[in-house]
C-alpha cells in the first residue's frame, strides 16, 4: 500500500490530539465505571462531546478561518477522533446482548447513532449561523 | 491509574490516531469516491482487534492500555458520525443509510467475530 506524502508537523499534531482525546475517554471511564446492564455513560459523553466538536472545528476550520496546515490534524482528526470511539460502542453492545438486555442494547445504538448525528448537525448550524470574519 | 498506565495510554493514544490517519490516507487514495470506506475500514478492523482481545479475556491495566488508550484512539465515531452527516447535507441519502448502517451491523459482526477467535485461541 502506498502511502500519502507526510508531512511531519502535521503527523506531530495528530499525535498530540491522540494524546489528549485517549487520556480524557480513558480517565473519563475510570471515573465512571459500568457493567453489562447499564448504560456506558462514559463512552456515551465522550462520543457525544466528540461529535459536537468535530461539528464545530471542522465546519470552523473549513468554512470561517483561514487555512491553516495543523488546526485540523491536531483538533479533528488528533483530539475528536481519539476522544471518540466505535470499538468501545460495539464491545459495550455486544456484552449487552450476550446478557441479554436487548432493550437496552437498541437504545444505546439508537440513542449514540441519533445522538452523534444531532451533535454534529447542531455545531454546525451554530457555525454556519455566524457571520464570516476575515 | 498509577503513572505507568497513564503514559502508557497517552503514548498508544497518539499511535493509534496516528495509524487511524494513515491508513485512512492510504485507503481514501485508493478509493476515491463519495463513499468515506477509509474509516469504515478502520472502525471495523479496530472493532475486530477489540474483540480478539475481550475474547481472550485480556483485563486490568493491560486492558485499558491496549484497548483503552490504543484501539479506542484508533477508532472514531466523531468522524463516522461527521462523514455521514455531510453525506447527508450532499444529499446522497442512500450512502448516508449505507454507511450509518453498514458500520453498525458490520463493525459488530467485526468484533463478534474476533471475540470467538479470541476466545478459541
Amino acid at each position: 500500500m502506498r502511502l500519502p506524502r507526510l508531512d511531519r508537523r502535521e503527523l506531530a499534531a495528530i499525535y498530540a490530539g491522540g494524546v489528549l482525546g485517549a487520556l480524557a475517554r480513558v480517565e473519563l471511564a475510570e471515573l465512571a465505571p459500568h457493567g453489562a446492564a447499564s448504560w456506558p455513560w462514559a463512552t456515551f459523553a465522550a462520543n457525544m462531546a466528540g461529535a459536537l466538536l468535530l461539528g464545530y472545528f471542522v465546519t470552523r476550520l473549513q468554512e470561517r478561518l483561514p487555512p491553516s496546515s495543523y488546526r485540523r490534524p491536531l483538533l479533528g482528526t488528533g483530539l475528536c477522533g481519539a476522544l471518540t470511539t466505535f470499538a468501545a460502542v460495539q464491545l459495550e453492545l455486544f456484552e449487552m446482548f450476550d446478557s441479554g438486555q436487548l432493550g437496552l442494547a437498541v437504545g444505546y445504538a439508537a440513542a449514540t447513532l441519533a445522538g452523534g448525528f444531532v451533535c454534529v448537525h447542531v455545531a454546525t448550524a451554530a457555525v454556519r449561523r455566524t457571520r464570516l470574519v476575515r | 491509574m498509577n503513572a505507568a498506565v497513564w503514559i502508557a495510554v497517552a503514548m498508544l493514544g497518539g499511535v493509534g490516531a496516528l495509524a487511524r490517519f494513515l491508513f485512512d490516507a492510504a485507503l481514501a487514495e485508493r478509493a476515491a469516491g463519495p463513499f468515506p470506506v477509509g474509516t469504515l475500514a478502520v472502525n471495523l478492523s479496530g472493532a475486530a482487534a477489540l474483540g480478539l482481545l475481550a475474547g481472550a479475556a485480556l483485563h486490568g491495566a493491560t486492558l485499558t492500555i491496549v484497548a483503552g488508550g490504543g484501539l479506542g484512539s484508533y477508532t472514531t465515531f466523531s468522524t463516522w458520525m461527521f462523514e455521514s452527516q455531510r453525506l447527508g447535507e450532499a444529499g446522497r441519502a442512500t450512502l448516508l443509510w449505507l454507511n450509518v448502517g453498514l458500520s453498525l451491523l458490520a463493525g459488530l459482526a467485526a468484533l463478534t467475530l474476533g471475540h470467538w477467535l479470541g476466545a478459541v485461541l
